[in-house]
């Protein structure tokens, strides 16, 4: 069963700078919302903090990445030097560990910084070229000058009515329905 | 105090509510729309001016002039270069060594001054890491080109295969190809992600401009980027990770460049401190191609605000100090030579100083460790003009060196029967400034297409210089 698609996406408010923008969120999120939304042109220090946000497994996704990659090009090459192509150099180890170290070394750091990367990318969501957010013209400056603040129609909280009343109490410069 | 050029029509959008209030590292006056209109502008310009065009066209002349180079040598085979026996070394793996080198200093300022919170790498960081991933690139070309079979270079990488053979894991040539692959990579993984907010404001900029075309092409490369807190916090996390993953890279790559010498025992190229000397050559060659590029893009582009007297000031310190780990390098190969008491290493010295390519060294020495003393002078640190001589020295120093590793030991090693000597011809020499001008080549389409400046940390930098705190 289908249900049907919400009226909108939710309310968006637009702040001049980032103290403003975080004195909307801080005070939201005491009214109990908890699926804000802050959109900055920068990374705003402690803004993740007060909407809640954290980081993911990031850091152990990339640990990961860094161990597989390792360990991978470590049994390559001992697979490759032992077992399918074993040469006799003058009755040296075939087994050479500290030569087959440069290669295990390159090998993890490419694995851990494509997990980071990619971990990255999939729990923001990208690639995701279309998002309601950018049918509102006033959003370009979002990337550009201004600070937005959206309460989502999905928050179990959201009735229209309030949030729309409880954004215009923090006087933002504009604020706009976001259509769904 | 220069202007910030307003571009938009839109009033409203372009009050600036904050203003940096001046420091080293950032003048005062720049808001988060003016810093952003300025830098994106630079871009989203219909015009680019004859100055542009007329590099654009010279470099692209150097670019045919490499395309040349490269398809006779398809055609004829290495022998067109000047190498032989003894000297099965040249040019070729000179530039390499130059040529990734030069490729260290963006990921080391991006990575090492992000971890170690550098105020002053904010504004160079982007167009540094382009530097770095066009001159690895380039450096990558050059043992490929002097495989003798280039189009056989896939049989570096380890598949399985007919031949059922594989890449012999304990030569370091073979270590090599798989530093610099990460190393590329990873850079453009750093470079990229970095990249992904501006490329979201050139979008939105485009678009505001209504060029449809330049819209689509920035919003298909900023994948839907939002500048939401949480995608803000993985962003940073993830970017900080792999500044951290960089640090060890950068120094590993060149390291491991330096064992394709210094595993050979070749009189001058079986020593210990060639990591080291080789990072630390890299990080020397690679910051003086930083202010090789940065004053003239300031002066073109008017960045004088951004890329203070300060950042090219603290440029020269590190020139300054690489300057002497590498005179230390220079230093410690003759001492051990003459210490070690092998009469092949000896005379490998004095045979530098006074062998054929005497003149060479002798240059070498003066623009690598003569010359750059003129650093401890405030004055020169703080003259534009100076200082990019200066970096032009030290990167023809550099060359110099990479060159003299490369040829002094091969062409008169142990045995006095087959020492001979190498003579670059007419295609070493166009392959080399060939791929100077692909460099250039590279970096001005860079200049023209992407931000070269992070745009993104400029508002940040702007918002903490406001509060005092940069």
């Amino acid at each position: 069963m289908k249900r049907p698609p919400p009226p909108m996406y939710g309310l968006l408010a637009e702040f001049p700078d980032a103290d403003a923008l975080c004195a909307a969120a801080r005070h939201v999120r005491a009214r109990g919302y908890t699926q804000v939304e802050a959109y900055a042109p920068f990374a705003v220090e402690g803004l993740p903090d007060i909407i809640g946000a954290d980081k993911g497994p990031i850091a152990p996704l990339t640990l990961l990445g860094g161990i597989l990659g390792g360990a991978a090009t470590y049994f390559l090459q001992w697979y490759a030097a032992v077992v399918d192509y074993p040469l006799n150099i003058g009755g040296r180890p075939l087994n050479s560990w500290p030569a087959f170290i440069p290669a295990t070394f390159e090998i993890t750091i490419l694995g851990a910084a494509a997990a980071a990367v990619i971990a990255m990318f999939v729990l923001n969501g990208l690639p995701q070229l279309y998002h309601p957010l950018f049918e509102v013209e006033e959003f370009e400056l979002a990337t550009r000058n201004r600070f937005f603040l959206c309460l989502p129609a999905r928050d179990p909280v959201f009735a229209p009515g309030v949030a729309r009343d409880l954004l215009a109490e923090l006087h933002p410069l504009l604020l706009r329905e976001v259509p769904g | 105090m220069t202007t910030p050029e307003t571009s938009t029509p839109d009033t409203r959008a372009n009050s600036d509510t904050l203003h940096s209030t001046g420091s080293d590292v950032l003048r005062p006056g720049w808001g988060y729309a003016s810093v952003t209109d300025k830098i994106a502008g630079i871009v989203l310009t219909d015009k680019f001016g004859w100055r542009w065009w007329s590099a654009f066209l010279a470099a692209s002349a150097g670019v045919f002039a490499l395309l040349a180079a490269v398809t006779w040598l398809l055609v004829k085979g290495i022998g067109i270069w000047g190498i032989d026996i003894p000297v099965a070394w040249g040019f070729a793996i000179g530039n390499f060594v130059w040529w990734i080198g030069i490729g260290h200093a963006g990921t080391f300022i991006s990575a090492v001054l992000l971890l170690l919170r550098q105020k002053w790498r904010t504004s160079i960081n982007r167009f540094a890491e382009a530097m770095t991933l066009f001159a690895a690139s380039i450096a990558g070309l050059f043992p490929i080109l002097h495989l003798g079979r280039p189009w056989f270079f896939y049989w570096l990488v380890p598949y399985p295969n007919v031949m059922n053979v594989w890449p012999q894991w304990r030569s370091p040539l073979v270590w090599d190809f798989f530093a610099i692959a990460t190393y590329l990579t990873v850079s453009l993984l750093f470079w990229y992600v970095g990249l992904i907010p501006d490329l979201a404001t050139l979008r939105d900029r485009a678009g505001q401009r209504g060029e449809r075309k330049s819209q689509i092409a920035y919003g298909l490369l900023a994948l839907g980027w939002r500048g939401e807190a949480r995608q803000w916090a993985r962003f940073e996390w993830a970017y900080l990770l792999l500044a951290g993953l960089a640090t060890p890279l950068v120094v590993s790559v060149h390291t491991i460049v330096s064992l394709d010498f210094a595993v050979g025992n070749t009189p001058g190229y079986h020593s210990t401190i060639f990591p080291p000397y080789f990072v630390a050559g890299a990080l020397f060659s690679g910051f003086a191609m930083v202010l090789t590029l940065a004053i003239p893009l300031r002066h073109a582009f008017g960045l004088q605000d951004f890329i203070t007297g300060r950042h090219l000031a603290n440029a020269a310190k590190v020139l300054l100090a690489t300057c002497w780990m590498v005179s230390y390098g220079y230093l410690a190969e003759i001492f051990t030579a003459f210490y070690s008491g092998d009469v092949y290493e000896r005379y490998m010295t004095i045979n530098r100083f006074t062998g054929p390519y005497g003149p060479v060294y002798i240059a070498m020495l003066t623009c690598n460790v003569l010359v750059p003393q003129l650093f401890w002078l405030r004055k020169v640190r703080h003259n534009v003009v100076w200082l990019f001589v200066l970096s032009l020295v030290i990167n023809c120093g550099m060359w110099m060196e990479r060159f003299l590793i490369v040829v002094t030991s091969l062409h008169r090693d142990y045995l006095p029967s087959s020492w001979g000597m190498f003579y670059p011809t007419r295609w070493d020499w166009i392959t080399l400034l060939g791929s100077i001008a692909l460099f250039v080549w590279l970096f001005l389409l860079f200049v023209r297409f992407l931000p070269l400046i992070s745009i993104a940390e400029m508002r940040e930098l702007v918002r903490e210089n406001a509060k005092g705190k940069a």
